[in-house]
Order: C-alpha cells, then sequence, then structure tokens
C-alpha cells in the first residue's frame, strides 16, 4: 500500500538509519509537560522518551494537540505558563537542559540549539533590521565582534541560504515569506549548533515556495552535517526530508520508524490512519477517516491513549497500556497488536487490514 | 528621506492649516453668540467700579472699528483672519495701552518651559515605569514598587498642586507658595540666582503637572507591552538566549512605545488645558494665568489672542511629531491610502 | 471525525465532568473581573451619593450659613491662636468659611459631577456613534471631512476653548455646562467607533450578513455593536472622566453652576481664601479624596474593560 516513496537518495540501509551505534546529540527521558487549569491539569507530553543522532534529521509528526510542538518547547526550556516542565531530562551533548539555570541556560541557548521558528513572519522583530538580527545573536554569544569581519559573516550566511546580499540591509517587512523563512534559517546556523529544531517552517507558505525552504533546509543539512527535527503533519515533505519518523499521539510517542518503513510498513494504527489519508495521484481511493473524537486530555483513560479511534481496539487495550518496544532494527511502537499478539488473538485479522 | 513623501507633508501641513483655522474661526464665533455690546459693557463696569474712562465715546468708536463691530460678519470675519495671520491682536481691553503682544511676550517663556519640561519627563518616566509593569521579566521587587507611581493619576492637577502646596510649603517649608519668583529678591534675566529662584519656583507647578500625567501613559504603556510580549519575535529573542536588559530595550520597549508617540499629539491639548489651571492656581505667570486674569477682566482682545496662540501652538506641535514619526517606524511608507 | 471504513465500531469516550450553569457562566466571563466591579461599585457608590446620602444625613447643611463657619473635622481640637472652635460630630467633616458643612457638600458635589460628566459622555458617544458610523460606511469624501474635522477638534486644546465658551454664558447651570462639555466629547468616540467600523466591515461574518441581505440597520445593531461593545464601553469611562475633570475645572474657576454646590467650586473658594496655609485642610483635602475615588474608580472600569477587550491582558498582575 506504499502510496509515496521518499526521494531523496536511498544511500543508507535502514540499519544505518536507526542510528545504533552512532553518536547521541539529543537524548530525552520521561519528559512530561502539564498545562495547569482551574479545572485540572492538562497532560499534554506523557513521559516521552527519544534519541537524535548526530547527522540525522529526525520527523515530529502527529495531528494538532497531540503534543509535538510542546515537545520541541519543552526541550527548548520555552514552555510558558500555565504549562510546566513536571519530570524528565533532555540532554543535549551530556547537559542536561530542563535542569539548567537560567543564566546558564540563557548561554546554552542557540549555542547548542537553535530553532527556526513556525511563522516567520511574525518571528524578525518588525523595527530592526536583517542584519541586526542575525548579528545580535553573534554577538551575545560570542562577544563583541569586528565589524567587517562580521558583515562578511553575515553575509556568507546570507548566502547559504540563497538569498541576495541587499537583504542585509532590509527591513522584514521588505522580504517576502519565503526569504523570510530563510533568513530565520541562516539565524538558527549562525553558530553552528548541533541540533536545530525546525517547527512546521513550511506550513505556512505557498507549495512552491516551499519547495525552496525545503531544499534550503536540506542544502543545509548536507553542508553542516548539523541534526534536525522537523516538527509537521505534511507526510509528504517528511519522506522527502527525514531519516526517522516519530509519531505522537495525544501526548505520547505511538511509533518511532525509518522513513522507509513508515511508508511500506507502518506498525501502529494510528501511523497507518496517517498514511492511508495522504492522497494519490496513481490512484483512486475512498477517503478514509477516523471515527471518535480525541479524549479530554485531563482525563486520560487507562489503557492505550488511542482505544477510542482505533480500529482494532480490544478489551485488553482499554486495561493496559502498552510500551515502546522494538519490533524490527529501529522500528519501535506501542501497540497490543504486537506486545500482545496472543492475547489480541487478531493476528490474522490484522494482516488482513493492513493490505 | 525613507519614508516621508512630498504628498504626506502636504497633506500633513493641510491639517495644521485646517485645525488652525477652525480654531480661529471658533475665537471669532464665540463673543458674537453673546449679545450686548462688550465694549460698551467693559467700559459700562470700569467705570462702574469707580473707574474714569475719559473719551468714552471715542474709545468705543476706535474700538468698534478696530474690531469690526459694526461692519457686515463676513468682513469682520476676514479682518480677523487678517489679524490671526500677521499675529496682531491689537491693544488689551483692561490694560489700555498695552497691547496684546506686550502681555503675552514675557508670560511665553513661563509657559513653555514648563510645559516642555513636564512634558518630556511625563512621557519618558510614564512610559518607562509602564514598560516595566508590563514587562513579564521585571523582578517583582520592583514590579511591586511601581504602582506607587499611579497613586496620584486619579487626582486633577491642580487639586494635586493644592496638595503638594500643603506638603511642601506650608508645612515643610521646602519650597516657595506662589509666583514665578520673588519680585523682591530678584530681577528677570538671564543671571542665574534668578534663574535658580524661578526654578524653585516652578518645581511644584511642574510635579504636579507630571505626577498626575504620568498614570496615564504608564497604564497605556503596560498594555501595549504586555501585547507586545506576547508577539511572535519576543518568543524568538528569549529563544535565541539575548540578554533580557537587551531584549527589553530593542525588542519590548522600541515596539511598544511607537503607538505612543502618536498619543503624545493628544496629550499636548490634555496637558495645556491642565497647566493652565495649575498656572492660575500657584499664580505662576505663565499664559495660563494671563488667560485666566483675561477672563475675570473680560478682556476679549486677550483672550482671542492667547487661545489662538495655543492653538496655534498645539497644532504645530502635532504637525512637528506627525513629519517625524516615520523617520522613526519603518514601516511607514506613506504612499496614497 | 465522522464517517467510517473502520472495521470494528468504536465506543464513546468516557464523559468528561462539565460544570454548567449561569454561575460559573458569570464567573468565567471576562466581564466579571475585578477591575471592572469595584470600578463600578465606586463610581456608583459616588454617583447616588446624594440619594443614598440623603437617607441618613441632612441635606439641606450644604446650605450658606447652615452651621458654624471654620469648624474642624470631627472632635478635633480647635486652635485658640486663631480663634478657631473645637469641631463636633454634628459636623463630621468639619465646615467651612461660609458655614456650609462639608458631608453635606460633598454628598451633592459627587453625584453633581457624576451626572455632568454622565451626561456630556452619552450625548457625546451618541454623537460618536453616528458620525462614525456614517463616517465608516459611507468612506469616501464624508469620510474624509470627518475625519479632517474631529482630528482637528481633538488637537485644539480642550479645556482652554471651553473656558472661552463658559466665561460668555451669563448664567450656568449643571445641564448648560453638560451640553458645552459633551460638545469636545465626541471626537474621541467617534475616531474609536470608525475605527471599529472600518475593521469589522471587512470581517467574514459581516460579509456573511450582507450576503444574506440584512439591512445596514441591522449589520450595525446586530452584528457590529456586540464586538464593539467593549471598546465603546472604554471610551465611554474615558469620556465620563474626560468630561468630569474639564466640568470641575470650570468650576474651580468660578466658570461654574454657582447656585450648586459643586466640588470644582469648594476648592475654588478654599483657594481663594488660602486655606492651604491657613490649616483648614479638610475643606480642599476632603473634595480631593472624593474625586480621587471618582476618577480612581473610572480608571478602574477602563482598565477592566480593556482586559474585555485583549485577552491578553487578563491574569496579568
Amino acid at each position: 500500500m506504499t502510496q509515496v516513496k521518499p526521494t531523496t537518495p536511498q544511500t543508507k540501509t535502514d540499519n544505518e538509519r536507526s542510528g545504533a551505534g552512532r553518536d547521541v546529540v539529543l537524548d530525552v527521558n520521561e519528559l512530561r509537560v502539564h498545562y495547569e487549569t482551574a479545572r485540572g491539569d492538562v497532560i499534554a507530553v506523557n513521559g516521552v522518551s527519544f534519541k537524535v543522532y548526530r547527522g540525522e534529521t529526525v520527523g515530529l509528526v502527529g495531528e494538532s494537540g497531540c503534543g509535538k510542538t510542546t515537545t520541541a518547547m519543552a526541550i527548548l526550556r520555552m514552555v510558558q505558563p500555565p504549562g510546566r516542565i513536571i519530570s524528565g531530562q533532555a540532554l543535549i551533548q551530556g547537559t542536561d537542559l530542563v535542569k539548567l539555570e537560567p543564566e546558564a541556560l540563557r548561554e546554552a541557548r542557540w549555542i547548542k540549539l537553535a530553532l527556526i521558528p513556525q511563522g516567520a513572519m511574525n518571528s524578525l522583530n518588525p523595527l530592526m533590521k536583517i542584519k541586526d538580527q542575525i548579528g545580535d545573536v553573534i554577538t551575545t554569544h560570542e562577544g563583541r565582534q569586528d565589524k567587517t569581519a562580521l558583515k562578511t559573516r553575515i553575509l556568507g550566511l546570507l548566502n547559504q541560504v540563497g538569498l541576495p546580499a541587499r537583504v542585509y540591509d532590509m527591513y522584514p517587512h521588505e522580504l517576502s515569506g519565503g526569504m523570510k523563512q530563510r533568513a530565520c534559517v541562516a539565524m538558527a546556523i549562525a553558530l553552528n549548533p548541533p541540533l536545530i529544531i525546525a517547527d512546521e517552517p513550511t506550513s505556512a507558505l505557498d507549495v512552491v515556495v516551499q519547495r525552496v525552504v525545503a531544499q534550503t533546509l536540506l542544502d543545509v543539512k548536507k553542508r553542516m552535517g548539523v541534526s534536525m527535527i522537523l516538527i509537521g503533519h505534511d507526510m509528504g515533505l517528511q519522506a522527502q526530508m527525514v531519516d526517522r519518523i516519530i509519531v505522537m499521539y495525544a501526548g505520547n510517542i505511538v511509533e518511532i520508524v525509518p522513513v522507509n518503513r513508515a511508508f511500506s510498513q507502518p506498525m501502529h494504527p494510528y501511523t497507518q490512519l496517517l498514511i492511508a489519508a495522504i492522497p494519490s495521484i496513481k490512484e483512486r481511493k475512498p477517503l478514509k477517516v477516523t471515527e471518535g473524537i480525541t479524549h479530554d486530555l485531563r482525563n486520560p483513560p487507562p489503557g492505550c491513549v488511542f482505544q477510542f479511534r482505533c480500529p482494532f481496539v480490544q478489551e485488553y487495550c482499554r486495561r493496559v497500556v502498552p510500551k515502546l518496544k522494538e519490533y524490527a532494527p529501529g522500528h519501535e511502537t506501542a501497540c497490543h497488536l504486537y506486545e500482545n499478539p496472543d492475547v489480541m488473538g487478531v493476528v490474522s485479522k490484522m494482516q488482513e487490514a493492513r493490505s | 528621506m525613507r519614508g516621508i513623501s512630498l504628498s504626506y507633508i502636504g497633506r500633513r501641513v493641510l491639517m495644521w492649516l485646517v485645525t488652525i483655522w477652525i480654531g480661529a474661526t471658533t475665537i471669532f464665533i464665540i463673543p458674537r453668540l453673546s449679545p450686548g455690546d462688550p465694549i460698551a459693557a467693559m467700559i459700562g463696569r470700569m467705570s462702574a467700579l469707580g473707574q474714569t474712562v475719559p473719551n468714552a465715546a471715542e474709545i468705543i468708536k476706535a474700538w468698534h472699528i478696530r474690531l469690526g463691530l459694526d461692519d457686515p460678519w463676513y468682513v469682520a470675519y476676514a479682518k480677523f483672519l487678517r489679524n490671526c495671520f500677521t499675529l496682531d491682536f491689537g491693544y488689551s481691553l483692561t490694560t489700555f495701552p498695552t497691547t496684546v503682544a506686550e502681555l503675552i511676550g514675557p508670560a511665553l517663556p513661563w509657559t513653555i518651559v514648563l510645559l516642555l519640561t513636564t512634558l518630556a519627563v511625563t512621557f519618558i518616566v510614564g512610559n518607562i515605569i509602564g514598560a516595566l509593569m508590563g514587562w513579564r521579566k521585571t523582578p517583582s521587587g520592583l514590579r511591586n514598587i511601581l504602582p506607587l507611581g499611579l497613586v496620584f493619576s486619579s487626582i486633577p492637577p491642580f487639586i494635586l498642586g493644592l496638595l503638594l502646596l500643603w506638603i511642601f510649603s506650608s508645612t515643610l517649608h521646602w519650597l516657595p507658595q506662589t509666583g514665578g519668583y520673588d519680585p523682591n529678591l530678584f530681577t528677570p534675566g538671564l543671571n542665574l540666582p534668578f534663574l535658580g529662584d524661578a526654578f524653585k519656583h516652578s518645581i511644584l507647578p511642574a510635579l504636579a503637572i507630571v505626577l498626575s500625567s504620568m498614570g496615564g501613559w504608564s497604564l497605556g504603556m503596560r498594555g501595549m507591552m504586555i501585547t507586545t510580549d506576547g508577539e511572535d519575535y519576543m518568543l524568538l529573542a528569549q529563544a535565541k538566549g539575548l540578554r533580557t536588559p537587551y531584549v527589553f530595550l530593542r525588542y519590548a520597549l522600541r515596539n511598544a512605545m511607537l503607538p505612543q508617540l502618536t498619543g503624545l499629539a493628544l496629550a499636548l491639548g490634555l496637558l495645556i488645558g491642565g497647566s493652565t489651571l495649575v498656572e492660575t492656581y500657584f499664580a505662576y505667570p505663565g499664559i495660563g494665568k494671563l488667560l485666566s486674569y483675561a477672563i475675570l477682566t473680560n478682556d476679549s482682545t486677550l483672550v482671542q489672542g492667547i487661545v489662538f496662540m495655543l492653538i496655534f501652538a498645539t497644532a504645530t506641535a502635532v504637525l512637528i511629531i506627525d513629519i517625524l514619526y516615520p523617520l522613526i517606524d519603518p514601516r511607514i511608507t506613506h504612499r496614497r491610502r | 471525525m465522522s464517517m467510517s471504513t473502520s472495521i470494528a465500531p468504536a465506543t464513546q469516550p468516557s464523559q468528561p465532568v462539565i460544570r454548567a450553569g449561569w454561575r460559573v457562566a458569570l464567573a468565567d466571563s471576562p466581564w466579571f473581573n475585578a477591575k471592572l466591579v469595584i470600578g463600578l461599585v465606586m463610581v456608583l457608590l459616588m454617583a447616588l451619593s446624594s440619594f443614598l446620602g440623603g437617607f441618613f444625613w441632612d441635606l439641606s447643611l450644604a446650605r450658606v450659613g447652615s452651621a458654624d463657619p471654620n469648624l474642624p473635622p470631627f472632635a478635633m481640637k480647635g486652635d485658640v491662636t486663631s480663634d478657631r472652635p473645637d469641631g463636633t460630630w454634628a459636623h463630621p467633616l468639619g465646615t467651612e468659611n461660609n458655614g456650609r458643612d462639608m458631608l453635606a457638600v460633598l454628598l451633592w458635589g459627587a453625584s453633581r459631577s457624576l451626572r455632568i460628566g454622565i451626561i456630556a459622555a452619552t450625548i457625546g458617544i451618541i454623537l460618536g456613534i453616528i458620525m462614525g458610523c456614517v463616517s465608516g460606511f459611507l468612506g469616501g469624501v464624508v469620510d474624509r471631512i470627518l475625519l479632517t474635522i474631529s482630528d482637528a477638534w481633538i488637537t485644539i486644546p480642550a479645556l482652554v476653548v471651553l473656558i472661552v465658551i463658559a466665561s460668555y454664558v451669563r448664567q450656568m447651570d449643571a445641564d448648560t455646562m453638560a451640553a458645552l462639555i459633551a460638545l469636545f466629547a465626541w471626537p474621541g468616540p467617534t475616531r474609536v467607533i470608525r475605527a471599529q467600523v472600518l475593521t469589522l466591515r471587512e470581517r467574514g461574518y459581516i460579509r456573511m450578513a450582507r450576503l444574506s441581505g440584512a439591512s445596514t440597520f441591522d449589520l450595525i445593531f446586530r452584528e457590529m455593536m456586540p464586538n464593539m461593545l467593549p471598546y465603546l464601553a472604554a471610551s465611554y469611562a474615558g469620556s465620563v472622566s474626560g468630561s468630569i475633570l474639564a466640568s470641575t475645572g470650570l468650576e474651580a474657576l468660578g466658570l461654574g453652576p454657582t447656585r450648586i454646590p459643586t466640588l470644582g467650586m469648594t476648592i475654588l473658594q478654599a483657594q481663594q481664601a488660602t486655606a492651604v496655609f491657613t490649616g483648614q485642610w479638610w475643606w480642599w483635602g476632603f473634595p480631593l479624596i472624593v474625586l480621587a475615588i471618582i476618577f480612581g474608580g473610572l480608571f478602574s472600569i477602563a482598565q477592566g474593560l480593556d482586559e474585555v477587550a485583549n485577552p491578553r491582558l487578563r491574569g496579568v498582575k
């Protein structure tokens, strides 16, 4: 049922993609984020754990409200009240970001971890020129710079993202949407961080510009070897850009899968639904929409978090929480269909449904 | 120049002219709406008070011609506009033969100094207090003291002046009671002793105006700051790990301040009104006090002269602010709307 | 979320706890915020002061000569050197030069000031609504002219011109003064409403209403007004505040109504009798407090309305 084929050259095997044995850039452990409201805590991120290896791009996907942006914000330590990080770790090259004191955190920001924000339209200070907005992060973290050296450096950054030199002296409102987004990319790579989080960098753009920005990101990644977390819900875009995909639902990770297998052999029912929902140019098929609504995040049900919308749900699912386990190299999922197949007793039915 | 086009300046100047014209017309119309001959009434008043007015008939006639009281209204109007244009308001009715200009002249510097300083202090201090109040990262100790600056903003300035007088003049005897300077001790002029005494006399009036006007700016700025704080570029600034004071100044304050500048033009009119009363209550020798005196003594020409001056000054200040604004905000391009 | 091609039917999610009812709706409503409520209470108390006060105090004591002059408040000791008698509880806030009882004067003055302010602001806002809507809807030349006039009118220092006008009025009474002040109260609301009309005019739901054939009248009152309400109310509170300031200012120059006790006039008389320096602090001090309560209350209302209009301001200290 493969409708979309990843188009980046498949030079890595799935095994290599799984990253076993490579350097860990980001190690997230049991991260929990709650939003405290008068009517109870909303559990936005429910004990999430994953790793990002050097040089790879990880996609973080899920529907709106699943917690992917909150996870990223938590790693950046930018969760706004009433949100709060309850527990967990986020280790970047050994340093736990969650435990850092404010001043140490400020110093580590952008050097260890940069952000390409979602809406570049509003993320650039309208009263500052581009050169100042890229420049100030350099001078803040690296001290005062020689003027000409700084200018050369900034122009170099602009060149890397494909922006003309005149952008240097311009104000944000003089740039188009795509140019603004690329300026944000230039800002993110300014200090050569090991990890960049790109929060839906192309969502606000039209398709043609999306391609330009996506291409820029790929170039940057190739040239600098930077690791990236790419948040989004456009599976087609993910297919072209990432090495592994993390699928989230209602604050939990339901599947971690190398990109090829995500499209050829998705394991978790939710991932399957996501893939199936991608329209295809080649074949006609009925629109598959999931029934049911997401539960109240203040009141998660006992058992599997996906039980209300899962096509394969059983009594067992409603009682016992499935654990995230690895079933193939680099391919993990949290589902009783694999964890306890005999209890589920629906092996053949499952295989039948998946074809 | 960036952002300014000829048509923009043209429109602003036109606005300036229209404002002055409307003001002048209003000044012209008002006295004519009340029945009776002001000159005769005034002379009658003066006689009743015991002053002898020689050549009363001639004076009345001369004034009628001067003020165009016998002319049809359009001729009178034209004459009036001409007078405004040449800033020639003739003689003061009650202190004849002093001209209006002679009376306004000495009073002007007092008021200008008072207004400029209070405007500057109020704007700067008020906005900074408001910005600190609205900024999320202000240390809580500071944040708790700041509202004290707003305590007096609910009291009209001239009444606040009485309170200040009571505290500083009557009780503590630190500052003088009234007037602009002590005429027994000092002579006006650019000499230091005089300026020092003038300064002492101006502290309380200025303080009254500043304390009561500051609150408005603070709360407006606080609102702007809170709104600015929620903007996306503030989030990115935080993610970039920039230092807090720098983010406060360059990302937050600058952006929040801009709309406040447009409010400056509006505040000017209020400030002038407030300072008129303050000057009267402190017997401060400025335009405001002159105006109350003129009204009390029914000196119509003086009133006309003063009010026109004030309207002119306000309109001009607004014009200057309007022209300077695009220089500060790079987003304004001022093409045709 | 609706149609299904699934194999096994999904069950209903567990019912979340819902607290409903009008009490919750009220408590949750942004209109029910502390600043607004406190401000309204303060202002209402002041507005009804002469009405409520009449129940427990003899308001005719505000007339000249009702009592011994220059009594200090409560039972404060008098000053032998300046020949001042002791205070009594019969006149808890003291009396002034002419024998008026301060408490009675204040009870009268507070509600009088608010009445003037409210009348002026109401006329102003009605004019503002009319002109703002006309300007916003018609656009073009009419809009330009009205905009120019209202901008010019705002620039002109209101108090100064008011002073001039008032000085020509023979017999000033409270309602005349309110009408005069209203002359200057209309540009503010006009601009606010015009801005709102311009913004809302292009919103989707307005276009929908127009498409479904709603008349302009309907558009204004059914669709736009409810959304403009917080801005209108804030503008109104500001107008009331400004009008009271103007009226007090006029009174303080002797240009206000003279037949009734007003706050401004009381202060004028206090100043003329140099009450600050003769130690008669109650003469000007209590009016000051009353004015502070009035303006403070209006300020608070405006802040509260700001919070309704701009959700970001809610919940911030």
